[in-house]
């Protein structure tokens, strides 16, 4: 009433809700998202847009956005994840980059629970659905399985495109008369108050909550993707923003926020699926694979032209107005006027409060001295191998299609993928990172974790990272436990950025990930994008042939805490995530860096879940060709069990031909970095003197094979 | 020689088929629009992979009927040169310039990985640069994919050498873990009777270079290009 000075009408009220939903407002998030630092010398466009863009050199920029499809993934799968994938698309190519790559990354309850077979089949299928019916490659992503994403799955998705960086488009509504015009499909009742939906918690009842989730249509989005990529080869556009949470509403204040402008819709001109909808329900409709454009004046003619040839509608809805009111009539009367501000810039933030829960203390004591060490450290291996964090993901990705539009070097299954940039030398390489588990044990190292492992996996093919998006999944933030958890997370992924020099360029806030009042754990997610000058240098993780020597790059510590080990052997989730010093990680990943560069090792993986005994049968079988043994001499004085499955940070496993040791030394030893040769590949065992001894095909169908047994 | 590559609305690989045979093979290439008719003299005419018309209904039953096809079925029956890939494949079938039909895939999920195929008959434009019993290894991407036709197709295509690519393993043997899809016979490829129009689910263009992990992809189209050069001129005078 303070703002419109009289009673708002329903259907203001109704626009009031979705715009101050956490969903579109990011309320409680705002004011700690600005620690992180958005700034690089490469960065043309950094967060508050559709996407972020990055400066990739020969004229071209790599636009990329991850986001967050969790609540409707959980109460409609297939629908849930296709449409997430959708949104992250149109994305993309509003900013006016062609996408040329997915990810995903995807986190899914204990597989004890009856309904977890049923979400991760659909999400997948969803997923694949959408992202292969429109010609985009899903290259890599991540898939993690915890208890307490039971009755809160994570569906993350990220797209990158291609642009030319003089071509970049924006969600502004600029120039006073231009006509806003509708295009793609029809408005109709699906997904109003989505916005709303994903920005609560969820209770008994969310099934009722199916018709909120919106049904996609990616042979409209092709056709939408195709028609508006036309378009912007013209002179005709002056911005464009698709129409996602919060739909009509959202996408035309928003526009005319940026544009420091105000808009006039006509209801009555928007194109219907179905009849007799109210002005509330077309402006609050969440209707897939529509978008919203401002054409510059005369020019509307040859707007539709090229949408009637890809047979879409193009509709002029509005205009761009002087006076800073959002308003919208229908059949000749006012239905909303509201100030575009009111909406948007001075929606409220809030400074939620924050505390650090007594039980924190607790979740971190680990001694060591109750833990026993198993006896057979051979079979501890194989529960490892079998468990589906640590195992092979080939049941997911052989669903995605990543090998149209003929760009990709480096297919799912590596640390990270690689696309190479057609028409140049270059290649961009893309990983998504995030555990939860040492987010949850502590939200600061946490943080700072998931952006260095991000950074280390770019590291290991050979990319140097030039910015990231992220998805910040957290409970409620009306808790103050979750909040001291997200300020946590924020300021360890800021510390992180800032050492290893990665700017934040777009991301998403997801809160309310929880369920009849628990929430899941704090799961940040870090989708990173870095670059390659020279593709075809580009190193994959598995062994290559037998001879070569087996080389780790870092140093071993013993420490347990949060790791796969402690939670698939012993069943616990506690102590203290591992240490890092960021500036050992930084000379260890400058050192594979280099030593890929200068072409002088063969191999490189990162040692992550599980520890430096996963990743040496990773290496061993993982690769597309028959699996490798391995001949390794270990003499660390601590505990077997931490020397072969902790997770300390800051390590790679490399390989190089022998003669190339001396040159692959004389790099580490310049950066700092310790280096220890730990045996050799060759003959059909994996052995692991004087621990562990196994026959490596043994190994394999173990690994290969975990997904698909529980799944069948 | 002059290639035309169609493009329906959700076509998906017209841009890999394109810079296959533009960048990688230097040929002269066009793309050609559904709503128009087939005009200019084309040598070899490709149905690219994709989702046309979103594949809602039966694959390729829809674009059969896109203007462009009638043209398209004409110069096929005049002996123009017809590559189907994937959803060409599809619609090729659907259209009666092939045999048989691609169902859904036997495990019922869409399948994307490297497959190994053995090169059954050399004797064709499609085919000519390779030898009998070579294996190619080529990604294969599609949700239905699974080869069938009656028994009595299935003996005329055999009795008429018109299965042009199987199914193998790495070592070249038909076993059922070289089949990605289920298909009849390990068939992956095949070409009608008059041997100028071929279908395939695997993707040559996404195998054209080493750095995308196989080159194996160019034998096909480089026996195209080879037999048009023979047969001097465009294949249809």
């Amino acid at each position: 009433m303070k703002i419109l000075g009289r009673e708002p009408n329903t259907t203001e009220l109704g626009i009031f809700s979705v715009m101050w939903s956490e969903h579109c407002s990011y309320k409680s998030s705002k004011a700690l998202l600005r620690l992180l630092p958005t700034e690089g010398p490469s960065v043309l466009q950094g967060p508050g847009e559709n996407a972020g863009v990055v400066d990739i050199g020969s004229g071209l920029a790599a636009v990329f956005k991850m986001e967050s499809h969790n609540h409707p993934s959980f109460i409609e799968p297939y629908q849930g994840a296709a449409t997430g994938v959708g949104g992250i698309l149109r994305d993309i190519f509003t900013m006016g980059a062609r996408p040329i790559a997915s990810l995903n990354s995807l986190r899914f309850g204990s597989f004890n629970h009856p309904r977890m077979r049923y979400l991760l089949s659909g999400v997948v299928a969803g997923i694949g659905g959408y992202g292969n019916c429109v010609g985009v490659p899903t290259v890599g992503g991540e898939l993690f399985f915890e208890e307490c994403y039971n009755a809160n799955i994570l569906v993350n998705a990220f797209t990158l495109g291609i642009a030319k960086k003089s071509r970049i488009f924006k969600g502004r509504a600029r120039g006073i008369g231009n006509s806003l015009i509708y295009v793609g499909a029809k408005t109709g009742r699906d997904g109003i108050h989505g916005a709303t939906m994903a920005s609560e918690a969820f209770s008994q009842g969310s099934e009722a909550r199916r018709p909120t989730v919106q049904v996609g249509d990616p042979f409209t989005e092709k056709l939408l993707l195709e028609a508006c990529l036309e378009l912007m080869e013209r002179k005709c556009l002056v911005g464009i923003q698709d129409m996602g949470a919060a739909g009509l509403t959202s996408s035309a204040a928003e526009m005319a926020a940026r544009g420091g402008t105000g808009i006039e819709l006509d209801l009555s001109c928007v194109p219907l699926r179905e009849k007799g909808m109210t002005p509330y329900e077309i402006l609050l409709s969440e209707s897939q694979e529509r978008m919203l454009l401002v054409a510059k004046k005369g020019s509307e003619d040859e707007v539709k032209r090229i949408f009637e040839r890809w047979d879409l509608d193009a509709a002029i809805v509005g205009k761009v107005t002087r006076e800073g009111q959002f308003r919208a009539l229908f059949q000749g009367a006012e239905v909303a006027c509201i100030p575009i501000a009111a909406l948007t810039t001075n929606a409220p933030v809030y400074s939620r409060p924050a505390e650090r829960p007594q039980s924190q203390e607790e979740l971190q004591r680990l001694d060591l001295g109750t833990v026993e060490e198993p006896k057979e450290l051979g079979e501890a291996l194989k529960i490892l191998l079998d468990s589906p964090n640590v195992a092979s993901k080939e049941w997911v990705y052989r669903q995605y299609d990543h090998f149209v539009r003929s760009n990709t070097v480096v297919a799912p299954g590596s640390d990270a993928a690689v696309i190479r940039v057609k028409g140049t030398e270059k290649g961009l390489a893309l990983t998504v990172d995030g555990n939860g588990r040492y987010c949850y044990l502590d939200p600061y190292v946490g943080g700072i974790l998931a952006v260095a492992e991000a950074a280390r996996n770019l590291a290991c093919v050979g990319a140097r990272p030039v910015g990231l998006s992220d998805c910040l999944n957290f409970g409620s933030p009306e808790r103050p436990d979750v909040m001291w958890q997200f300020s946590q997370v924020i300021q360890g992924m800021r510390d992180s950025c800032i050492a290893l020099g990665v700017p934040v360029v777009s991301g998403n806030v997801s809160f309310y990930n929880e369920t009849d009042g628990v929430p899941i754990y704090p799961t940040p997610t870090v989708a990173m994008v870095g670059l390659l000058p020279r593709v075809e240098r580009c190193v994959t993780p598995w062994f290559k042939s037998p001879g070569d020597l087996v080389v780790l790059l870092g140093r071993t510590r013993e420490e347990l805490g949060g790791s796969e080990y402690l939670k698939a052997i012993h069943g616990l989730v506690r102590g203290t995530p591992p240490w890092i010093d960021l500036r050992l990680e930084w000379a260890v990943q400058q050192c594979c860096l280099k030593a890929i560069e200068r072409g002088i090792i063969r191999s490189a993986h990162d040692i992550s879940e599980g520890g430096l005994a996963v990743a040496l049968a990773e290496c061993c079988v993982g690769g597309p060709e028959r699996a490798l043994g391995i001949r390794i001499q270990l003499h660390e004085m601590m505990r077997a069990d931490a020397l072969l499955f902790g997770e300390s940070q800051s390590r790679i496993i490399v390989s190089v031909r022998e003669k190339e040791l001396s040159r692959l030394r004389e790099i580490a030893t310049r950066g700092g970095v310790p280096l220890q040769v730990l045996g050799q590949v060759g003959g059909t065992r994996f052995v692991l003197q004087p621990l562990v001894r196994l026959p490596v095909e043994e190994l394999k169908s173990i690994w290969s094979g975990s997904l698909e047994k529980r799944l069948q | 020689m002059r290639w035309g590559v169609v493009v329906f609305p959700g076509s998906c690989d017209e841009q890999d088929v394109y810079d296959c045979l533009k960048t990688v093979l230097k040929q002269r290439v066009d793309f050609l629009w559904h709503k128009d008719s087939l005009n200019g003299q084309y040598d070899c005419i490709v149905l690219p992979g994709g989702f046309s018309y979103g594949d809602y209904l039966r694959c390729g039953a829809m674009a059969r009927f896109s203007p462009i096809m009638a043209g398209i079925i004409e110069f096929a029956n005049r002996g123009g040169l017809v590559l189907g890939i994937c959803n060409g494949f599809q619609i090729l079938c659907e259209a009666g310039l092939l045999p048989g039909a691609l169902m859904r895939n036997s495990s019922l999920k869409f399948v994307c990985r490297h497959v190994f195929l053995r090169l059954e008959e050399n004797d064709t434009p499609f085919t000519c640069r390779g030898k009998k019993g070579d294996l190619l290894r080529l990604p294969v991407k599609h949700g239905e994919g699974c080869y069938f036709a009656d028994a009595a197709t299935l003996e005329r295509l055999r009795k008429g050498r018109q299965i042009l690519l199987r199914y193998v393993d790495g070592k070249g043997r038909v076993t059922p873990s070289g089949n990605p899809n289920g298909s009849l016979d390990h068939i992956a490829g095949i070409c009608n009777e008059g041997r100028n129009v071929f279908g395939l689910m695997p993707h040559p263009e996404d195998a054209g270079e080493k750095i995308l992990g196989s080159e194996d992809g160019r034998k096909i189209f480089s026996s195209i290009i080879s037999a048009c050069e023979k047969h001097k001129g465009p294949w249809l005078g």
